[in-house]
């Protein structure tokens, strides 16, 4: 079991697009969960081949969306109508209709600072140090390689039928990544 | 699925109809592998730095000083050394700044609405449209800011509590604008950034081993890359996340210049207080944007070689779309005089007999020139092909979408309802050095962006070659 404490998991190479694609079919119907696909780009049909569930970061989206509206009303309403109220061309002190615009781009301001944090939050960054930064030919995963980890935390992982799982789908150069 | 008629129902010309052969161009040219790609955008940032470049940086930060010079002395003397006076209170800062945000329309049209439309060509232009388009917003911000006068107070434009216990009028469309202004630069930063972080990782890997004597780099695009691996958990979510940002940002890039026209439409002036404002500002604004996208990108495409990834298919979309908006501008000036006579408003009339015929005749037939006769050129095939004959084009069209703004704001204000109070803009040297040394500014910042930021979207591009699509026939057969 020593295997499983000092070590993050296992590394294999892939050459090309349809290479990785195809084993990682393989792998999700082996029933691997703790498992990840490294891709300099993004591939299209990898998320079913690895069966990954629709992304939260709509939630995110959308709540910072609500919040943009709910504050820029409430905000137009405190400051035009309630603490210094102006009598300004005949208009109402607060309506829904004439701040529209400043409305809608605090909406969509706080909707796209949803988006964007909760990119972050959703994906675990920034993090800096990771067990496959250790690993020598990790620069050309941000480069034109591909590269399938298996981690020793899956319930599935052991190490000789693991091994043997990545080569059979094809992996070359499986690696043994350090826990560091 | 169509239904296939069989036997006697099928018309006999079927037969002779044959399915047309025409493949889409590829989106980057002789087959390059990924590799070939990363060297290709990584190595102008990678190697020192050329001496094109030292000698175009010197030169627009030369330009940038007159802008410093202009703005010092007007905020030492006062914003009497602009030629505002009555009744033209809003002279050349007003075009300037709706010249400058026009331009920066481009960047996110390319990011955003042509995402969501699916046009793959769009990748690799995106990257250096939004650095653009974030320049030049810096550059419109200037001059509003500048001309409110006392400068120090900027912060009133924003509802932060003051001394003066007031809080901003939300019924004022020069408010709407501080928002639609300054939202449209911050999502623009965000998508930006966003979009560049697969890249910088890309850069931070070949750091390590091309720059290990140089450590900032590695670890300046170490902490900017926030830790990217390239992961695909993480390319879900990154992906859903770029979706959205294009989905907020497409009504927003329609909404900016809405709001820019606002400015103008809500106002009573004969020339201003009109319903097709704002449509007629967004396709100028993305006709200038696209126009400034090609005077960019075509030196740059020339200096560093990169004819593989900027195809003549992608100059040719760009001016089709030139083509297009230009055509939708040209459409609005004629809609604007046709609306003047039917109105039968006769101060509505009078201001555009007197933009066609006035004092600022001049002005306006350099307008129609550039921007509706100008792009019809690019009908032609011949001409949309011919890189050094867009260019100039290009160039043309830029001139013409600032005569457009000085236009529309100088003529309304110069001869309004009462001729007593009709008067002649004529800007100072100030103005002009302020203007001028924008351009220095903007190219400072574009060069300085060519060297320190990938200039390409490397993993989209890659995302969209053939053999990076695991469903392309041709990958099928290598298998």
């Amino acid at each position: 079991m020593s295997a499983k404490e000092n070590n993050y998991g296992l590394i294999a190479e892939f050459k090309s697009v349809s290479g990785v694609v195809e084993a990682s079919k393989k792998i999700r119907d082996e029933g691997y969960q703790e498992w990840d696909v490294l891709t300099p780009f993004p591939i299209h049909g990898l998320d079913e081949a690895m069966g990954l569930k629709r992304s939260k970061v709509p939630y995110f989206t959308f709540f910072g969306g609500l919040m943009g509206t709910t504050i820029a009303t409430l905000m137009i309403w405190f400051m035009n109508a309630y603490d210094y109220p102006i009598i300004v061309g005949g208009k109402p002190f607060f309506s829904p209709i004439y701040p529209f615009p400043v409305i809608y781009e605090l909406t969509i301001l706080l909707a796209a600072f949803g988006t964007f944090f909760g990119m972050f939050i959703t994906n675990k960054l920034p993090m800096h140090h990771h067990p496959v930064f250790e690993h020598n030919g990790f620069s050309r995963a941000t480069d034109d390689h591909f590269w399938i980890v298996v981690e020793c935390a899956d319930p599935l992982f052991e190490l000789e039928k693991t091994k043997k799982l990545l080569t059979d789908v094809g992996g070359i150069q499986i690696t043994l990544l350090e826990n560091k | 699925m169509a239904h296939v008629l069989t036997g006697e129902d099928r018309p006999k010309i079927l037969d002779k109809v044959q399915q047309q052969n025409m493949p889409r161009p590829d989106l980057v040219e002789n087959h390059r592998d990924f590799h070939w790609i990363t060297e290709k955008i990584c190595n102008p940032l990678e190697g020192p730095a050329p001496r094109w470049w030292w000698v175009s940086f010197i030169i627009t930060s030369g330009v940038a000083l007159f802008t410093f010079i202009g703005l010092t002395y007007l905020v030492s003397t006062g914003i009497g050394v602009w030629g505002l006076e009555n009744p033209i209170n809003w002279g050349w800062a007003i075009v300037n700044f709706v010249f400058w945000i026009g331009i920066g329309h481009a960047g996110t049209l390319i990011s955003a609405i042509l995402c969501l439309l699916k046009q793959k060509w769009r990748t690799s232009i995106n990257r250096p449209a939004e650095a653009m388009t974030i320049f030049a917003v810096m550059c419109a911000g200037l001059f509003p800011l500048f001309h409110i006068g006392r400068i120090w107070f900027f912060w009133w434009l924003f509802p932060i509590p003051t001394a003066n216990r007031i809080w901003p009028n939300f019924r004022s469309p020069l408010e709407w604008d501080v928002f639609a202004v300054s939202t449209y630069f911050t999502v623009s930063l965000l998508f930006w950034y966003m979009g560049m972080l697969p890249d910088l990782a890309t850069i931070r890997d070949r750091a390590k081993t091309l720059h290990a004597k140089r450590p900032w780099r590695k670890y300046f695009y170490g902490i900017m890359s926030m830790g990217w691996r390239g992961s695909n958990r993480h390319w879900s979510n990154y992906e859903m996340a770029y979706l959205l940002l294009a989905g907020l940002a497409t009504p927003l890039v329609l909404s900016v210049h809405t709001v820019v026209s606002f400015d103008f439409a809500v106002a009573v002036l004969p020339g201003w207080h009109t319903t097709i404002f704002p449509p007629y500002f967004v396709a100028g604004a993305i006709f200038s944007g696209f126009a400034m996208v090609l005077t960019l990108m075509l030196p740059v495409r020339a200096v560093c070689g990169l004819h593989d990834l900027i195809t003549m298919h992608h100059i040719e979309n760009m001016c089709k779309i030139t083509l297009a908006t230009g055509s939708m501008v040209g459409f609005g000036y004629s809609m604007e005089f046709f609306i003047a006579w039917y109105s039968g408003n006769p101060y509505e009339g009078f201001t555009f007999i007197n933009r066609a015929l006035g004092q600022y005749a001049w002005a306006y037939y350099i307008m129609i020139t550039c921007n509706v006769i100008s792009p019809q050129l690019f009908w032609f095939r011949r001409i949309r092909r011919n890189v050094a004959l867009v260019w100039i084009i290009t160039l043309v069209v830029n001139v013409g979408m600032w005569f457009e703004r000085f236009v529309i704001v100088v003529t309304s204000l110069a001869n309004d309802f009462l001729p007593s109070s009709w008067g002649y803009f004529s800007p100072t040297v100030v103005d002009i050095f302020t203007f001028f040394g924008t351009f220095g500014f903007f190219g400072a910042l574009f060069l300085l962006f060519l060297r320190f930021i990938p200039m390409m979207a490397i993993a989209e591009i890659k995302a969209v070659t053939p053999q990076g699509d695991p469903h392309h026939p041709e990958h099928r057969k290598n298998d």
